[in-house]
Order: C-alpha cells, then structure tokens, then sequence
C-alpha cells in the first residue's frame, strides 16, 4: 500500500487504512533502529533537504537521523538566518531549491499553511515539520506509534490533551489523528487557551483538570507556548502550575495504568512536575522521541515510493 | 469613447428604475449628457439603439474603491480602474484616500483631481479624516471640502484615540461633512486574519470574535450621538451589529451603513486551503451573518453595496495567509456578482439597483442614480441572465485578485454611458 498524496502536508489529509500503515511501517523501523547497525538504503541516491523557517533542535535532528539511517544525502538548510533576511519570498527560496531537484522536502515555517503553499511550487515531496498553529503530523503519528505500543491499540481510548491548545499544532494534527481512529477525545484548559469555535470540535470541553482526567487512558500536555502569546493569557506560571500543572495528585485522577505524554521541550514545574516527567512507570516521553525517528522513516519511504512510481511512469512515457 | 452622440434614443429596453423601484419596458433619450425624457417618441435626427429588451438602469456609483495613485500605479491607475469600471457597470468611482502619501491634504487632492480625467468613469474623491490616516489630528476638512472631497475617511484604520476623534467629527459637523467609519475594536481585532470559528481554528489562523464590529460601531455611533456628524459605516458584515444600525437609525441619528459585495456573496467556508484572494478586511463571516445580512439588505436596514475594490499585486498575495495582504478587485465584477442576490430572490432589480446606484449617489448628494428627467445620463445595458465563467486575467484592472476567479457568474454589460457618451461596448 502507498499514501494517496505526493506531499505529507497533515493528518487532515490521511486516511485511517494510511495511518495504520504508517504506524505498521514505522513498527518495524523501531526494530531496524535498535539494531547495531541501523543503516538501510531504502532512500539510497535521493537527496533530502530540511528547510526549517523557524529553529528547532529536536525535530530537525530527528529528521535528519531518519534520512541518513535510509541512505538518503541530507542537507540542512538554516533558512531562519539566510536569505528570508535578505528579503527573497518564500515562493523564490522554495523555487530556487526545487531547481536543485531534492526528492524530499522536510519543512517548518512560523505561518499557518506556509508548507501547503510551498508545496504547490514545487515538484518534489514535502514532508510538514510544523507550520505555525497549523499542523505537525509526524509529531501526531509518533504520539499514535507511542500509544499504541503501550496501550496495545489506537481506538477506543480516552485522551486527555491538557494546556495551551490555542497556539498548538501538535493539538491540532492530534484531535484530527485520534479522532479518526475514533477514540474519546478531552482538551482540558483555561478558557482563554482554548481555540475559538472549540465547541464545534466534537471534544469533551474541561477547565478542571481533574474532572477532565478522570478515567483517562492517555494523559498528553503541551508546552506552555510562550513565545506565540502576546500577553495575557495566563495570570502567572504559578498559578497556571497549580491549576493545570500535571503533579501527582491530579495524574492519581486518570486510570492506574494511564501513559503520561509531552511532546518536548519540556518546561518543567510549569505544566509538568518533573518527578512524572521522569517517572519511567507512567512517562513514555523518552519513548516518544524515539518513535519520532521511526514514524519520519516510515512517512520518508512511503512518499519516496510514490516519486519512484511516478518517475517511472514517466520514464515509460519517454520511451513510448 | 468616441462614440458621442448629441443625440440618443434607447428603446425597447427594460428601465430599472431605482427610485420608483419599477421594470418596465420603455424607451431614453439623452441629450447632451442627460436624460431628457422616458418612454416619448424618438425625437428627429436621433441616434436611435434598440435594446432588445436588456436591462437599463443608472450606471453603479461604487464607494470605497482604492485605486494606487498616488503611491502604487503598479496595482492600479486611474485609467485601468476607469477601464475596469466601465466594463463593470460602474460610472462613478468613489476612491478611498488610503493611498501612498494618503490624500490627507488639499494639494494631494488636486494632484489625484488632476490624474483622475485619465479615467473613463467619473471619478469623486474621499479624503483622510486625520493626518496621515493616523486617528490623531484632524485634516483640513473645510480646505478639503473646497477642493471636492465628498467624504472623509481612514478607511481601515481605526483611531483608538477617542479623544481625537470626537474632535474631528465636531469639526465634521459645523461643516456639514459626511464621515465614513470602518466599524471595528482595534484592540480585539489586533492581527487578525480569519474569524473565530472552528474552521480558522483548525487552519491555525489567528481569529477575531465577530463581536469587534459591534464594539467599534457602537463606539461610533455614541460619537455620532455626542457629535451629531453625518456617519456611514463603511461595511456591516456581522448580524451582531445590526440592532445598532437600527436603533441609530429609529433614533433619527443622521447615518447609514453599507457592505461589501464579498460579504454578501461570500462566507468564511470560502477561504479553503489557504486561498488568499479570500482575504479580506474585515475577514469574511458565517453563512448565518452573511445570510442576516442579505436580509438586512432587503430590509432597508443596510443601504449600500459597494466593491470595496482593492488592487494587490501577485506578490503581495502568494503568501502564506497570515502575511497575504487583504483585499479584492470587485469594479467589474460587482454587478454580476450582485446579481447573484437577484437570481436567488433576495431581493428584486430595481431594490438592488437602489444599494448600488441611488443610496450611495444620494447619500454623497450627487446626482447620479436616476432615471429621471434632468438626471446625468449615466447608464448601464446589461443582461442579467447570461452566463460565463469568470476568467481573471480577462479583467480590465492591473492586478487580478478576484475571489470570483473560476466561478460561474450571470450578469453580462453591454454597454455603458457616461454623461451620454458610450465609454463601455460589450
């Protein structure tokens, strides 16, 4: 089975039957990278390029390592202080690196559907590393990889997503990937991160947070995006600590047995107390990371069987 | 153009008329620029014109229309928007002065005079309220009125600087000025590129609360209260701002309102996958306010229906969706566009044609929007059946950035007339 789409662009665009077959896929590269040796030449002679508008560390490197494990030459292009500063849209910088023929695009951008519109310029694969509060599905498909490695399934969980939901694209690529699996979805904040129109999203609406944990398999909290606000929408990091900060006593809410998520970086002693953090019974944090290389190796092979199909139907034309 | 005929019959055409909100079959002449009788015989030595039963109805008198002189000729001059006008329908331009430097002083507002016969189409001129646009220190107004302006306006800048501004509309007032406001809270509305709903929620676009229409109207309208000024807001576009108008209005406060033709044929569902031709000031709403507002149309309680024509060049719009600048052509594309609220029985021809020709035409004190005898004859021949599917590069303004782009449309010009002479033939 192959994706139906050219570009991985966000959840919104995959089937279940898809998201399944990334997961089984990305199952397998999860035993391939705990190997010694972990190479593979899956992506042997494609050249990768991660363009990242906005600096990240973690999902880069992630990134990167997935391409390099499947052969693929990866270059990593640090266009948040290149030529955007120089005043070249978006459009010229993505045309100009179409020109050099990658086969695999890897993009982050700080504008909501800034890696739709690059896409439609280009005819290579673009991969969405996150654009603005938009979506960040390898960040998604990771999270289902890690659930249902420890829950041993991807449906008929109740989740509970707690914390600044307003300005989060791993939010959002998240209610979309487990609604579509038809899981029971909770999103647990103060009213003011909460996304206009959330009333419409077919969740379960919570300010307490512990009424929103009660009974939940999977307790996933979101960093604290400071660096998105304008101001305001938090009295104080104490006080947002103490309500909505994940401590013991509230996680006793959730099920027993109930998997505690954070997609990183970590703000310790804000939204998670760092004792769960590191608790290895009930955090999968470390685990997540893990997935993360194993998920974009997955999503990596399955679009670069779609570029070998076309090309070779091409190549067939040619010779016709 | 040159076509000039001293003397004009048209007949056999379907007279929409605005003022006695009728269609009927009947004959114009014109002479010399207007209209000198309906339904008579044609006189001797007419240039008669059978209209094969089109409709004619008064040229569209289009308020708010941004053309990019001075400051941005590369989106629109006078001479490509007058061209797109007449192609439109459209006989008087209403031009905003948000332009580069904004037409805050008399001398910009001779120079724009000047340029202005370029056009094909009348063309009447607003002026800045405050310097600069700025909302902080009034224009001269009187000076300003002298050299034409028919209104004043900052157009989509909003003063948060109240003080100010109630002085400005004080000083409106002892001169008999009309003020055009741009109904929005700054504040809550600050970097806003979609309305709140679960739609822009999910595209990750930053939202305003529809409820910043109301605030700024109300804000408005207080001063207009305090002031007394002659006020219309420029565009209503929430259903939540309407009781306003009408309280206002039952009031006997001196004011009216009117609303883009994106907002009445458009909702926020349109915007997709980040089209940025979509983008609007203010952002488009719900089909539950655009539908509240097509009512208040049909109602009365709006009054105008306007382009809000906004040339933005290629680059300026390939954008992410956040960066995109706001804003849509609409001179040719307004009557089709309009005529969409017809063929769904919103209202009837003659009604609409009194949003787009006789309210604003009456409300600035020209007077254009007739088809009375003495009226400028200022007219429009269209179809309003024919169909086609609008393609944007065919459009006579420089830049292209129509929302209609690919879309079926009826409402076909056949010709338009300006004082008499024929500037449009389709």
């Amino acid at each position: 089975m192959t994706l139906r789409a050219r570009h991985l662009l966000g959840i919104e665009q995959l089937s279940p039957p898809e998201i399944t077959e990334i997961l089984d896929l990305a199952d397998r590269y999860v035993d391939l990278n705990r190997r010694t040796v972990k190479s593979s030449d899956v992506l042997a002679g494609l050249t990768q390029i991660n363009m990242f508008f906005e600096n990240s560390t973690r999902t880069q490197a992630s990134f990167e390592l997935a391409g390099k494990r499947l052969g693929a030459d990866v270059m990593n292009m640090a266009v948040a202080q290149s030529s955007v500063k120089k005043g070249e849209t978006l459009i010229d910088t993505a045309l100009t690196l179409n020109a050099m023929r990658p086969d695999l695009l890897v993009v982050r951008h700080p504008s909501s559907g800034a890696v739709n519109l690059l896409a439609s310029k280009v005819n290579c694969a673009v991969l969405n590393a996150g654009d603005g509060r938009h979506e960040h599905p390898t960040q998604a498909l990771l999270d289902a990889l890690t659930i249902r490695r420890a829950k041993g399934r991807i449906q008929r969980l109740t989740v509970a997503i707690c914390g600044d939901i307003a300005h989060s694209r791993v939010a959002r690529s998240n209610l979309i990937l487990l609604g579509k699996m038809e899981n029971r979805l909770r999103l647990i904040a103060p009213p003011t991160l909460m996304p206009p129109g959330v009333q419409d999203f077919g969740c379960e609406l919570y300010d307490d947070m512990k009424k929103g944990l009660e009974g939940a398999d999977v307790v996933m909290m979101l960093r604290l995006q400071k660096e998105r606000m304008d101001g305001g929408f938090i009295p104080s990091e104490r006080e947002y600590y103490h309500r909505y900060g994940l401590d013991a006593e509230k996680l006793s809410y959730a099920k027993p047995d109930a998997i505690v998520m954070h997609p990183g970086p970590m703000n310790r002693g804000v939204e998670i107390d760092g004792e769960i953090a590191d608790d290895i019974n009930r955090s999968v944090i470390q685990e997540q990371v893990e997935m993360g290389v194993a998920v974009r190796m997955a999503c990596m092979d399955l679009l670069a069987r779609n570029l070998r199909a076309e090309r070779g139907r091409a190549a067939v034309g040619v010779m016709a | 153009m040159d076509n000039t005929t001293e003397l004009l019959h048209l007949t056999n055409a379907r007279l929409i008329d605005p003022e006695g909100l009728t269609q009927e079959l009947g004959s114009l002449t014109v002479l010399n620029g207007q209209i000198v009788a309906r339904n008579a015989a044609a006189p001797k030595g007419a240039e008669v014109l059978d209209c094969a039963g089109l409709c004619l109805a008064p040229g569209i008198v289009d308020w708010g229309v941004k053309i990019g002189e001075p400051g941005e000729r590369h989106r629109e001059s006078f001479r490509s928007a007058g061209l797109a006008a007449a192609a439109g329908g459209v006989t008087t331009i209403i031009a905003r002065p948000d332009t580069l430097p904004a037409i805050d002083t008399p001398e910009t507002l001779e120079f724009v005079t000047r340029r202005a016969v370029e056009s094909v189409v009348r063309i009447r001129h607003m002026a800045a309220l405050t310097k600069g646009r700025a909302g902080q220190e009034m224009t001269e107004i009187g000076f300003l009125l002298d050299a034409g302006a028919v209104a004043f306006s900052d157009v989509f800048h909003v003063s948060t600087n109240t003080k100010a501004l109630a002085r400005a509309f004080t000083y409106a007032r002892s001169l008999g000025a009309l003020v055009v406001g741009h109904p929005q809270e700054p504040g809550l509305s600050a970097g806003a590129a979609a309305t709140n709903s679960k739609f822009a929620s999910l595209r990750g676009l930053p939202g305003v609360h529809p409820m910043a229409e109301r605030l700024g109207l109300d804000r408005d309208l207080g001063l207009v209260e305090m002031t007394g000024v002659r006020y219309h807001a420029d565009q209503i576009t929430t259903a939540g701002a309407l009781p306003s108008i009408v309280r206002a209005k039952e009031r006997g406060l001196d004011v009216t309102a009117g609303v883009s033709i994106h907002h009445l044929t458009l909702n926020d569902f349109d915007v997709g996958d980040y089209r940025t031709f979509f983008k609007l000031t203010p952002p488009l709403r719900s089909e539950d306010d655009r539908l509240a507002i097509v009512q208040a149309l049909a109602e009365g309680v709006i009054d105008i229906v306007a382009s809000f024509h906004t040339p933005a060049d290629e680059e300026s719009k390939r954008l992410p969706f956040e960066e995109a600048v706001s804003g849509a052509v609409g001179l040719q594309t307004l009557l089709p566009a309009a005529l969409r609220l017809v063929h769904s029985g919103d209202l009837d021809l003659p009604s609409l044609w009194r949003t787009l020709s006789l309210n604003p035409a009456k409300r600035l004190g020209l007077a254009q929007g007739r088809l009375a005898e003495g009226a400028p004859a200022d007219l429009v021949l269209f179809d309003p059946d024919a169909p086609f599917v609008l393609d944007r590069f065919k459009l006579a303004s420089k830049s292209k950035n129509t929302p209609f782009d690919g879309m079926r449309m009826e409402g076909k010009v056949h010709a338009t007339w300006v004082a008499g002479s024929q500037v449009y033939k389709g």
